[in-house]
């Protein structure tokens, strides 16, 4: 292991320069290595502000509606508990902690995004500030979300954390994660590193949302390997304004009739630059992927919305929907689908639309006593109607309920 | 004295440009039930476009006045909640939006529009559709109708409510629209008059080429139509001083 990971470290240096082929290249030396400290605590006990900020992304206080939580503040892991009821079904820890705790977990590490894929793997390499580890037992299912939240509450902070998810055979889970800042906090970079493992006949859907500031960096840098039958869903949502964000995540379905799909609303705002994709790698017999984006682009900001759907093995299918509303003539819409096949029978297809809202649909919900304004609003929202994503009920309300939330003041 | 609910007066209306409306004059009286035929084209559908003030529909003369007062430049939306109701033959479909939700700003009471859904024999997992989003013909007519009388103004105004529906259909959304005439006043196209089954209308007008050619009686001019074909109707417009009132 110590060999391992001192190759880790070689590699990471080596590309310590090395720029993401995708969004502006930082300069990651203008971030401070500072944070403050923050002693364990209970989540209830923690200052007002941050409850509420971390609500705004999903993360609650009360426990009762959660299995687990994690809930990380600047470098220090503050709180980490599993629901009484759900105790040895899964465990929540902080990764340093179960690096330590199981042998085998260096196995999980760098497995699935490469130490030296660019700069920031390779800042979350040398300068690593903890991150979680979950993992849901076999055969367990759980009922009601965990959660995580990654907390910036330092000016300029580098925060680089490095997640390991695993879904052990047969489990079946639904993860939340907020990252979010304290309103004091204007500039800063996150770097995320997530590597999600679902096993056989496993189901895990991630929802993570993110809440930046007007000049903060975000990368995260995610990938997951889905096994035999297993199903992994993934949603993203970031509404407010940040300088920039680039993150291309990616799967592996490997097994067999592994599954996996991707669901992003972004509403970019401001002088945003967002550069999202994702990617989804169709390696083994009836495997099946989806990749659904909406996009909304006002004011200045710029999106690149990316999608890359890959077909190794014949029996394979998978669909990438990506749509664009542009709301403002100085904003920018930029819809990149991409389809490989590599195997006879890998059917694999894409569509995509960029547009603004229509004149006669606004002109529609005038008649029926709409405002303009009024109009505008229900279109848009309605744009990011969360229900065309398949999530289960209760985490559909709860997502659509974070959207009405994080667009509410701005529509 | 019997006061006019609408009258259009001496409009002219333009689309990118291109007139498609020509001095068009209409009075409806309170309780009055007009109906509009015409050809294809002729301009029926603007003519409730510019009534209602789609910013696309622009007014080169003349003014609408809604009782009495004048809406000529007025948004949509105000026009509307003076008290107008409207069903359009070929709304938009808008993901995310849900025919529940126009319906609760229509009107507050959930239990008018649960009546309103068993009138038009719409089930209640309706509410929770997209609207107009994979509706069928039928589905939009009866969606558009209830939304219509949910809006509940004094004038309702019906673009083909009658076209694209089945007879079992029909013969409800007919009955539905005959009871909500008995306190309103209306303005119904209809291409083939089929809806004149289930309704009295008092006064039939024919739109050509963006001009009113004749007024008169709803079955009479029916007739006329289903006889000679609008070509009637063009002979009419070419004695324009005498204009045909049958």
């Amino acid at each position: 292991m110590v060999r391992k990971m001192s190759e880790n470290k070689n590699a990471a240096l080596r590309a310590i320069n090395k720029p993401s082929p995708f969004g502006p290249d930082l300069d990651i030396s203008q971030y401070s290595r500072q944070p403050k400290n923050w002693e364990p605590c209970p989540i209830s006990s923690l200052p007002k502000e941050i409850l509420e900020k971390a609500i705004e992304v999903g993360v609650l206080p009360e426990q009762e509606n959660r299995a687990a939580t994690f809930f990380q503040i600047d470098h220090s892991v503050i709180f980490k508990a599993v629901q009484e009821i759900f105790e040895n079904k899964v465990e929540i820890m902080s990764v340093k902690e179960a690096l330590k705790k199981y042998v085998w977990l260096k196995d999980y590490w760098w497995k699935i995004i490469s130490v030296d894929m660019d700069k920031y793997t390779a800042l979350a390499e040398l300068y690593w500030d903890q991150g979680y580890f979950i993992r849901i037992l076999e055969d367990q299912k759980v009922t009601i979300p965990l959660q995580a939240c990654l907390f910036i509450s330092t000016d300029n902070l580098n925060q680089n954390v490095h997640n390991i998810v695993i879904a052990e055979p047969g489990s079946e889970a639904q993860i939340i994660t907020g990252c979010t800042l304290h309103s004091t906090v204007q500039r800063g970079l996150h770097v995320g590193i997530t590597e999600f493992y679902v096993k056989e006949d496993a189901k895990l859907t991630f929802t993570m949302i993110h809440n930046w500031a007007q000049n903060f960096d975000s990368r995260p840098r995610s990938g997951a390997i889905i096994e035999d039958n297993g199903l992994f869903v993934s949603n993203y949502m970031c509404f407010k304004p940040l300088k920039s964000l680039q993150m291309y995540p990616v799967a592996y379905c490997r097994g067999v009739n592994a599954r996996a799909r991707f669901n992003t609303i972004i509403y970019g705002v401001g002088r945003s630059y967002i550069d999202v994709g994702s990617k989804i790698v169709l390696q083994n017999e009836g495997c099946r992927g989806e990749v659904i984006s909406r996009t909304i682009a006002t004011d200045e900001a710029k999106i690149y919305a990316r999608g890359l759907l890959q077909g190794e093995h014949s029996d394979t299918k998978a669909h990438l929907e990506c749509r664009g509303l542009l709301l403002s003539d100085e904003a920018m819409i930029y819809a990149v689908p991409e389809i490989v096949a590599k195997a006879k029978g890998a059917e694999l297809s894409h569509e995509a639309a960029v547009g603004k809202i229509s004149e006669e649909q606004i002109q529609y919900l005038m008649a029926r006593g709409f405002s303009k304004s009024e109009a505008e609003a229900l279109i848009v929202r309605g744009f990011m109607d969360v229900s065309i994503f398949g999530l289960p009920k209760n985490l559909e309300k709860e997502i659509q309920r974070m959207v009405d939330m994080a667009t509410g003041g701005a529509l | 004295m019997r006061e006019a609910i609408l009258e259009v007066q001496n409009l002219s209306v333009e689309v990118s440009g291109k007139r498609i409306l020509n001095d068009v004059n209409l009075q409806i009286f309170e309780g009055e039930v007009h109906v509009l035929f015409g050809p294809n084209g002729s301009g029926k559908s603007s003519l409730i476009m510019a009534i209602l003030g789609f910013p696309a529909y622009r007014i080169v003369s003349g003014r609408i006045l809604f009782r009495g007062k004048d809406i000529t430049y007025l948004p949509t939306n105000e026009r509307v909640k003076m008290g107008i109701s409207v069903a359009f033959q070929n709304p938009p479909a808008i993901r995310g939006v849900k025919l529940g939700g126009i319906l609760k700003h229509l009107t507050q009471s959930e239990k008018k529009i649960n009546d309103l859904l068993t009138k038009v024999n719409l089930p209640v997992s309706f509410l929770e559709r997209d609207v107009n989003f994979g509706f069928s013909g039928g589905e939009i007519k009866k969606s558009e109708i209830l939304q219509a009388l949910a809006q509940n103004g004094r004038l309702l105004i019906l673009d083909e409510p009658d076209s694209g529906v089945d007879v079992e259909n029909l013969r409800v959304l007919g009955n539905v629209i005959n009871e909500a005439l008995k306190d309103r006043s209306a303005l119904i196209i209809t291409h083939l008059g089929i809806i004149l089954q289930y309704i009295n209308a008092d006064i039939a007008h024919v739109l050509m080429n963006g001009t009113i050619a004749c007024s008169g009686h709803p079955t009479k001019i029916l007739g006329q139509i289903l006889n000679e074909g609008y070509a009637w109707c063009e002979k009419c417009l070419k004695i324009r001083t005498q204009r045909c009132e049958l």
